[in-house]
């Protein structure tokens, strides 16, 4: 471990000089920009910026942009807390409690709570790939199929079970969400399901689509029904709020610390930074005091899947250099960087280029804080944009659902979608249904599936694989005592879960 | 659409005739160029496809800038069915492997291999047989043994459905009569990662895949399906290098080759100017430093392939393809 703090130090001295910082600074306000375009992703950004790179040394480049990635995971939290548009995936769940915060007037205070979270997170997540970057990749290789599908499991069954919907609704939105993720190329079968033999569904329905639809159109077709004003959103400027916020973080020191250890967990298993942040909301729902008060502007509900968020953003760095698995989108896309820079990715990494690695996970620490710092910058900026009449702002943010649903595949085809999923979206509000469970049944269930079939294939059919050793055994067990945490609860006290499960579905927008 | 490219050819049929330095092709792209990566990102089809760019852009071989597009769904039918669907825009190039041609017979698609007009094909990647670090298998023969012994027990693990991995796995049967339990993954670095962790019992990957593993102790290859070992280069291990390693035929499991082709096409119907500007932009690439380099970090074998070899390629593979598939019941066209 000392060695460690020894290579990290010479990690600094790689990392610290004016050239890397500017590099930072560029990659974090280019990240912030694309994070803010919902579509226009970080693995997008990365993508665009990677034929830069061909003619920098590794390490600027590799601080470039990781640098991109940091700012886009504080940018996409921007969008969600405004106005309802996750600009990532794994910033879905920050608009659960930070839109209704921002229409509540404290938009400065969410986006403060988020930004600082986010940096907590990101900082632990830094820290544990210091202290363990050698008995993590070991860890990471016990996962095999049904580790990878107990975890899946567990992130489902965390979040559907104490996620105070109705059941009967919140089981038809995460079987529609199963449905809609299975279109396209089945990997274990590789024939092609729910195609309907049109060519534009080969590439199944984006998730970003979807999401664009439901929550960025969805949202804007209930708002004009209820009146063209945000309803208290005063959009003040508002630096009260964001000392306010600051002040009162300390406070929620647990939701922190539960948040970054479900993200660092999720990073290194690698279970990603989506369902990481999914699966932290649903835990600070269950657990916390203030649950009850759940997506209706609970800070903790946004600080909560933001830590969960970041941590398992930058833990995943760890996996991909150690053994060259991807936690992430954009994580992939720098792994083809790695290969065209003329690294290979492995365990050899970390002691051929130690001045890559170390480099990079010096620059990690720095990047976070200049994303903090540039990311609270700019809340002023975007909280003024609440101020703009309703007139000018929601037109805009058409343009800007549409523009980010065709530029995550360029395909005109997927306008028509985000269009029918945006009424999907009203509709299913109306109707009282969860988007929640859909949305995480979409980003995981295929890989869930898959999982749990290649488990089947390697088992012989036998469910006993899931209990198979230690490991997975434990994953499984927890899993399903989560699932069958909300029956027990109610065989035990009904009328008091049943009185948050009135006043959660009495919520409109939750 | 089409309108402009014509006008573009004719353009540079003129300036070629002006021109007393009659190298200039007959075809130049006047607007963006899309490269169509059949893979995602950070795939080999990607890695490929990025190397091409990288050597274009920093030797300036085409005059306008490039774009990477990665439609890689559905083991890149996606881009496939894109570039079908560009018909007759020589600005879009579309990058694959041998799947162009292997993928219309086991699954619905809305191609045929001999739509889109082939280019070259650049390289030839190499399958290697690989177990873990730590695996009792020495040789090929003693994965057949093990495999005779305990009949559909020994899980093979592999890129895809119906894919290259699952079709060696399907040769290596038909070769030694014994049966796998051949384990889907979405792609070889995962497959690479699942052998280490010791989940599966061997995979097919090609030697880029899992050089870092091998590097650090993790997996171990047994042998490569190659008519010869692979040339001599640098060390990998500390006491091994890529022609250490005995072909598989000497070990026990009868195939002479097997091997993937680097693949690059355009859409259907462009002008025969476009098809000879961009054979002769890959052979530029071909012979630019980063080029050697890509072939030699991944272990590659360098080709170049003329647009007809190419079809020719395409027509044998799929007939032999089908002869091994029809007894699998994995055709559909």
């Amino acid at each position: 471990m000392l060695s460690n703090l020894d290579a990290l130090m010479h990690g600094f001295s790689v990392a610290l000089t004016l050239h890397h910082i500017v590099l930072m600074i560029a990659g974090v306000l280019l990240g912030i920009l694309v994070g803010v375009l919902p579509g226009l992703g970080a693995p997008n950004g990365v993508t665009l910026l990677l034929p830069l790179t061909f003619s920098m040394d590794p390490v600027s480049a590799i601080i470039l942009l990781t640098s991109l990635y940091w700012g886009a995971l504080f940018g996409g939290s921007t969008t969600s807390i405004l106005f309802n548009i996750p600009g990532e995936p794994s910033s879905v769940a920050t608009t659960f409690d930070g839109y209704p915060m921002a229409r509540q007037g404290r938009a400065s205070e969410a986006l403060t709570y988020a930004f600082i979270s986010a940096g907590i997170g990101a900082l632990v997540g830094i820290v544990v790939i210091t202290l363990l970057s050698s008995a993590v990749a070991s860890f990471a290789l016990r996962f095999g199929p049904p580790e990878y599908f107990a975890v899946y499991f567990l992130a489902f069954a965390s979040f559907i079970a104490f996620g105070g919907g109705a059941p009967l609704k919140t089981i038809v939105s995460l079987c529609l969400g199963f449905g809609f993720g299975m279109m396209g190329m089945d990997t274990v079968s590789g024939s092609m399901r729910l195609t309907f033999d049109i060519p534009e569904l080969i590439r199944g329905i984006s998730f970003l689509v979807v999401v664009i639809g439901l929550f960025g159109l969805g949202e804007l077709l209930l708002t004009i029904e209820e009146g063209p004003e945000f309803k208290g959103a005063s959009g003040r400027l508002d630096p009260r709020g964001m000392l306010r916020a600051l002040a009162s973080l300390p406070r929620y020191w647990v939701a922190v610390l539960r948040g970054s250890a479900v993200g660092v967990w999720m990073g290194i298993t690698p279970g990603g930074p989506t369902a990481a942040s999914f699966m932290s909301y649903g835990l600070a729902r269950r657990m916390s005091r203030n649950g009850a008060r759940f997506g209706r502007g609970e800070p903790e509900g946004v600080i909560a899947p933001e830590t969960a968020d970041h941590s398992a953003g930058t833990s995943a760095m760890l996996p991909m250099l150690s053994l060259g698995i991807p936690g992430s989108a954009t994580s992939a896309v720098m792994l083809g960087g790695l290969m065209i820079w003329g690294l290979n990715p492995g365990p050899m990494l970390f002691i051929e280029q130690r001045d890559f690695v170390w480099g990079m996970i010096a620059s990690m620490y720095l990047g976070n804080v200049i994303g903090v710092i540039l990311a609270l910058a700019t809340v002023p900026l975007f909280a003024a944009m609440l101020s703009v009449s309703f007139s000018i702002i929601g037109p805009v943010i058409v343009t800007v659902c549409l523009v980010g649903a065709y530029t995550v595949a360029g395909a005109p085809f997927d306008l028509w979608l985000a269009v029918v999923f945006g009424a999907a979206g009203y509709l299913m509000k109306k109707l009282d249904y969860p988007l929640a469970p859909l949305v995480l049944a979409m980003v995981i269930g295929d890989k869930a599936e898959d999982a749990f079939r290649q488990s089947m294939l390697m088992s012989n059919g036998s469910l006993g694989v899931l209990w198979s050793n230690p490991l997975v055994g434990a994953l499984s067990t927890l899993a399903a005592l989560f699932l069958l945490w909300p029956v027990a609860s109610a065989v035990l006290g009904w009328h008091r879960t049943s009185k948050a499960m009135r006043m959660a579905r009495a919520e409109p927008g939750s | 659409m089409t309108m402009f490219p014509k006008a573009a050819a004719l353009l540079g049929a003129a300036l070629s005739f002006t021109l007393p330095a009659a190298a200039q092709p007959a075809w130049q792209p006047t607007r963006p160029v899309e490269f169509v990566v059949t893979s995602g990102a950070g795939g080999g089809t990607d890695l490929f496809a990025r190397t091409v760019q990288a050597a274009i852009t920093r030797h300036n071989l085409v005059p306008t800038s490039i774009v990477v597009t990665n439609k890689g769904a559905g083991s890149g039918a996606e881009g496939f069915v894109y570039g079908r669907g560009a018909q007759g825009d020589p600005h879009k190039v579309i990058f694959g492997t041998n799947n162009e041609w292997l993928l219309p017979l086991v699954a619905r698609v809305a191609w045929k291999p001999l739509d889109l007009t082939p280019v070259t094909a650049m390289a030839f990647d190499e399958f290697m047989l690989w177990v873990k670090g730590d695996s009792p298998y020495r040789t090929g023969a003693d994965l057949i043994a093990a495999a005779k012994e305990r009949p559909g027990a020994i899980r093979m693990g592999g890129s895809q459905t119906r894919d290259t991995d699952q079709t060696l796995t399907l040769l290596i049967q038909r070769a030694t009569g014994v049966r796998f339990n051949y384990i889907p993954f979405r792609g070889g670095g995962e497959v690479g990662v699942q052998l280490a962790g010791g989940h599966i019992d061997a995979d097919v990957n090609n030697p880029s895949e899992s050089v870092g593993g091998w590097r650090g102790g993790q997996v171990r290859p047994v042998c490569v399906f190659r008519r010869e070992a692979l040339p001599a280069g640098p060390r990998v291990t500390e006491a091994q290098s890529w022609s250490d390693i005995p072909t598989c035929a000497s070990q026990g499991i009868p195939i002479e080759e097997f091997r993937m082709p680097r693949t690059i096409f355009l859409p259907p119907a462009v002008p025969p100017g476009a098809q000879a500007f961009w054979a002769e932009v890959m052979r530029k690439v071909s012979e630019t430093p980063e080029w050697a380099d890509y072939i030699q970090r991944t272990s590659q074998s360098p080709a170049l392939l003329s647009p007809d070899e190419m079809r020719a390629l395409m027509v044998t593979e799929e007939r032999s393809a089908r002869e091994l598939y029809g007894p699998e019941g994995w055709l559909v066209n």
